[in-house]
């Protein structure tokens, strides 16, 4: 003891694989998915919920009807990420949006690669990259990507 | 889809209309989706068990020794338990010791875990306070017992590393059991 020590350090991962039931409706919802659809459900006052919910968020009335939804929607609001971490759908930097899918009348989050935040604006349309290898995971979206812009 | 049978008194959820989806009723559903969750540290483990450490990779075990009670400690904090005082003198313990407590595994984890059944014990190091956490090998997991003599089987020397696992498991020697009353208090 005494003399200068360089100090160690290590790895640590703590990981917890979970592994969830998804329940009917979220159920169908991946199973869409994994077959390029999208589906929705219809609240208790004909509003299209996407992703669907299994509860009216309004009455907390069980739902059980599944609506087809577009694959193309609308950038309601969106953030940049610039910095990108490990375990994030891209690799590279890109917009966190949330976008309302044409037939659904509440948005659902995902990513929007578009190369620069400049690209990106508030109502841009925008439509879904299908992940070429789909198992049925939310990340069957690889991302959605500006319609008929260039990036 | 059919209705989701929960146990009576306990709510059902209604069967959904899954036509919008067009998929045939042979098509299996998604029901369960693995979603791992990890948080990922750089652990620095300090100055004291940073020493302990660098001497496991000589096949030393170091501990240190409280100034007030005389006591070593093992692994090393840098501080003793008694009084907060730092300990400031290293002592070399032998690689010999006494079962002062074990637990039978019959599930194991880890990529390193020997077959089941087998024992984990606390393994009172010959002059130390505390005990150190090991495997138990080379005797039947059911003739393990407090105050078994016990000493480290190490790592081939080119694979040593400032690890604790340098030390696979602990085997049995041929000395008589230390009576148990004399490890209490020392796990």
């Amino acid at each position: 003891m005494g003399e200068p020590l360089e100090l160690l350090s290590a790895p640590l991962v703590i990981e917890y694989p979970f592994n969830r039931t998804t329940g009917p409706v979220i159920g169908a919802f991946l199973t869409g998915l994994r077959d390029q659809r999208v589906v929705g459900i219809e609240g208790d006052d004909r509003r299209v919920v996407c992703p669907p919910v299994e509860y009216d968020p309004h009455t907390g009335s069980p739902l059980t009807d599944l609506v087809a939804v577009g694959t193309e929607g609308v950038v309601q609001t969106w953030a940049w990420v610039e910095t990108v971490r490990e375990g994030q759908p891209l690799q590279q930097p890109h917009a966190l949006a949330l976008i309302l899918l044409d037939g659904a009348d509440t948005a659902m989050l995902h990513v929007v690669d578009c190369g620069s935040p400049d690209a990106l604006s508030t109502g841009d349309r925008v439509r879904i990259r299908w992940a070429e290898e789909r198992s049925g995971s939310i990340c069957d979206i690889e991302c959605f990507e500006r319609v008929g812009g260039e990036q | 889809m059919t209705d989701i049978q929960m146990p009576d008194q306990l709510w059902t959820q209604p069967a959904i209309n899954d036509a919008a989806l067009g998929v045939s009723a042979d098509v299996e559903q998604i029901q369960r989706i693995r979603i791992p969750a990890a948080v990922r540290y750089d652990y620095v483990p300090g100055l004291a068990t940073t020493r302990f450490l660098r001497g496991l990779a000589n096949k030393e075990i170091l501990g240190e020794r409280c100034q007030t009670t005389g006591e070593v400690y093992v692994p090393p904090r840098g501080v003793s338990p008694i009084d907060g005082l730092p300990t400031v003198e290293q002592v070399k313990l032998p690689h010999t010791g006494s079962v002062s407590t074990f637990c039978v595994v019959h599930i194991a984890f880890g990529t390193n875990a020997p077959p089941t059944p087998f024992c984990t014990a606390l393994v009172l190091l010959d002059g130390a306070a505390v005990s150190v956490y090991g495997p138990i090998q080379e005797i039947d997991y059911d003739k393990v017992r407090i105050g078994m003599r016990v000493e480290a089987v190490w790592v081939e020397d080119d694979q040593l590393d400032t690890s604790f696992e340098n030390i696979k498991w602990w085997r049995p020697i041929d000395e008589p059991d230390v009576d148990p009353e004399l490890l209490k208090g020392h796990m």
